[in-house]
């Protein structure tokens, strides 16, 4: 039992359409320790967004749950960060402000005025964000907000970090940059992270376990790929090891062969 | 020019100067003297266009008070109405130093003497009834306010109180205030008892029919812009367990703000019609009542009255346009958006 940190059990959930109830998700199982680096990978609709909706309470689940800590997971709050795909930064307050906003609410009565500014500032600054503290997100560019949402994240110091397609909408280079900057935070914080992503090789450097979903309807867990790597990863020398390559082709055989989407017929 | 005087200049609508200045500074002149021509000429070439039609035109219409005036007697008409004003004020200052002067003759006679103020009770002048039509619309406008941001941002957030509230709004929207004002001025008359000189029965009949009638666009965009916030914002309030009042506060008053705005935009500029109607029918003082005493007066110059009272009607709705999208401009945090 001293291992159990975050559990999905028999995770299930139908959503009310027309035709009636649509199973999304059939029976996920997924035990995660704590300080665990975890992505899940699959085809677009397969459901991976729902397990992380889930986890971070904004989906509940018809049938099954999730305990983190000992405690039932049944709705949104601050100790299960999310980072959105489209950063959610709030348009009309600073970079500096959306964090504070974050900072005051999750510490109210807790930290006083200047251990606020300093929480904030330090957050910020571990996303390498404190030249531009005061700078709209219309400002900044789209690496920047990401960066800014995940300060204001890990300011709410959660015990599991959710991020739902983190770098999706980044161009490559910047994309490689923020994984570096995401290794380097989770080696010094250890924080538990749930990442979805579809970059396969995002997917192998940065995680300790690879959960490769099913299409759905009815998706659930395929396989489940231990990826043994020493950290930290370096990108570049992992570029031609042998073992790195090899979990990359075991990765792609499950989304292209055994998972292949099919092709619709008509 | 720095370009900070230059966002002030352009908020407060002066934008046309700044092409000006530019050229008399000698800041790129054929840049600015194109400028000038879009922003300036064009307009005023539109302007001088209808005054010539206008002038025309009138001249070939004959009306039971005579020819329909043309811009200049409508311009005389309107240094007349300057005049009277003039006139009046004199009168009242006259008639206050004639009031002081008689108290103190009767206190130097008798230091114990009972002294009598008495207020002037003039007729009220064109530029009175315009004072007093902008405090009845503003008035009015503020108590629509009130009551629709606050409605439309529960309407907004809650579909069921939506779907509730929706069939009243889309019932009492298109009324017309002269179906209001009798109504209102019957509730009135039997609720209010007050001989408050300060708060008249007309100035309150005319304020609430003006409300009944901008209450409603307010309501609607509220709704709508707070209806439309997205999604993924909602997730972060979630997220961060932020209560209904911070929510209100930080999340959903900043990204519906634009429709509000729009919204009391379109209301005021609602409630400035409807008031004119509503003092013409019911003798409220105001520039309706204005217009509609210059109608029964039926002299020779009260066509030309009457046209003054149109322009300055036009120019005054305008005015609180711009001083609405003046407001946005200063509230709005994307400095980006073009407003117009």
């Amino acid at each position: 039992m001293h291992n159990e940190h975050l559990i999905l059990t028999e995770v299930t959930i139908d959503f009310p359409t027309d035709k009636g109830p649509f199973r999304a998700l059939d029976k996920v199982n997924l035990n995660i320790k704590k300080g665990e680096f975890v992505s899940l990978i699959g085809h677009s609709g397969c459901g991976k967004s729902t397990v992380l909706n889930i986890v971070a309470g904004l989906h509940q689940a018809t049938e099954g749950g999730v305990i983190l800590d000992g405690k039932e997971v049944n709705e949104p709050g601050p100790e299960r960060a999310v980072v959105f795909q489209n950063h959610s930064l709030l348009p009309w307050l600073t970079s500096y402000q959306n964090v504070e906003l974050a900072v005051k609410q999750i510490f109210k009565g807790d930290k006083s005025k200047a251990e606020v500014k300093d929480w904030v500032e330090h957050n910020l600054e571990l996303v390498h964000m404190s030249h531009a503290l005061h700078k709209l997100p219309s400002e900044i560019s789209g690496g920047m907000k990401q960066r800014v949402g995940i300060a204001r994240a890990l300011a709410m110091q959660p015990k599991v970090l959710l991020m739902d397609e983190p770098f999706g909408a980044l161009d490559a280079l910047t994309r490689a940059h923020l994984q570096d900057s995401l290794m380097e935070i989770q080696e010094n914080l250890g924080n538990t992270v749930i990442m979805i992503t579809h970059d396969v090789d995002e997917a192998v450097l940065l995680s300790d376990r690879i959960v490769m979903m099913t299409n759905g309807p009815a998706a659930t867990i395929g396989e489940i790929l231990e990826i043994n790597l020493d950290k930290p990863r370096n990108r570049i020398e992992l570029a031609d090891d042998p073992q790195y390559n090899h979990y990359r082709s075991e990765v792609l055989r499950f989304l292209y062969e055994r998972h292949a989407l099919p092709e619709k017929a008509a | 020019m720095t370009s900070t005087t230059m966002g002030r200049l352009e908020q407060f609508g002066l934008g046309w100067s700044i092409p000006v200045i530019k050229l008399l500074t000698w800041d790129q002149p054929f840049k600015q003297l194109n400028v000038l021509f879009k922003s300036l000429v064009i307009p005023l070439v539109g302007i001088l266009a209808f005054l010539s039609f206008w002038h025309i035109g009138a001249a070939q219409i004959q009306t039971s008070l005579g020819t329909l005036p043309g811009p200049a007697q409508v311009w005389g008409q309107f240094t007349t109405l300057v005049q009277e004003h003039k006139d009046e004020r004199a009168k009242e200052t006259a008639f206050y130093q004639r009031q002081e002067k008689r108290n103190e003759k009767k206190l130097a006679k008798n230091p114990d003497a009972k002294i009598k103020f008495r207020p002037y009770t003039g007729s009220p002048t064109f530029f009175d009834q315009i004072i007093t039509s902008l405090i009845t619309v503003m008035t009015g406008f503020l108590l629509a306010s009130i009551i629709a941001i606050p409605l439309g941002i529960v309407c907004g957030m809650s579909a069921k109180l939506y779907s509730a509230l929706n069939p009243l709004i889309q019932v009492f929207k298109p009324v017309s205030p002269l179906a209001w004002l009798p109504l209102v001025t019957i509730v009135v008359s039997a609720i209010v008892v007050t001989s408050d000189p300060t708060m008249p029965k007309a100035f309150i009949i005319s304020a609430i029919t003006v409300t009944l009638c901008c209450l409603w666009p307010t309501v609607i965009n509220t709704t709508i812009g707070v209806s439309q916030i997205d999604s993924d914002l909602n997730n972060v309030s979630k997220v961060l367990r932020l209560n209904w009042f911070t929510k209100v506060r930080k999340i959903v008053l900043p990204s519906a703000m634009p429709m509000i705005f729009g919204g009391l935009r379109l209301s005021l500029g609602i409630g400035w019609m409807v008031l004119i109607a509503a003092e013409m029918l019911a003798q409220n003082p105001g520039l309706g009542k204005f217009v509609w005493d210059e109608f029964q007066n039926g002299s020779s110059n009260s066509l030309g009255r009457i046209m003054v009272a149109v322009i300055v009607i036009g120019l005054i709705g305008f005015l609180l346009d711009k001083m609405m999208l003046t407001l946005q401009k200063k509230v709005s945090w994307d400095k980006n958006a073009e407003l117009r």
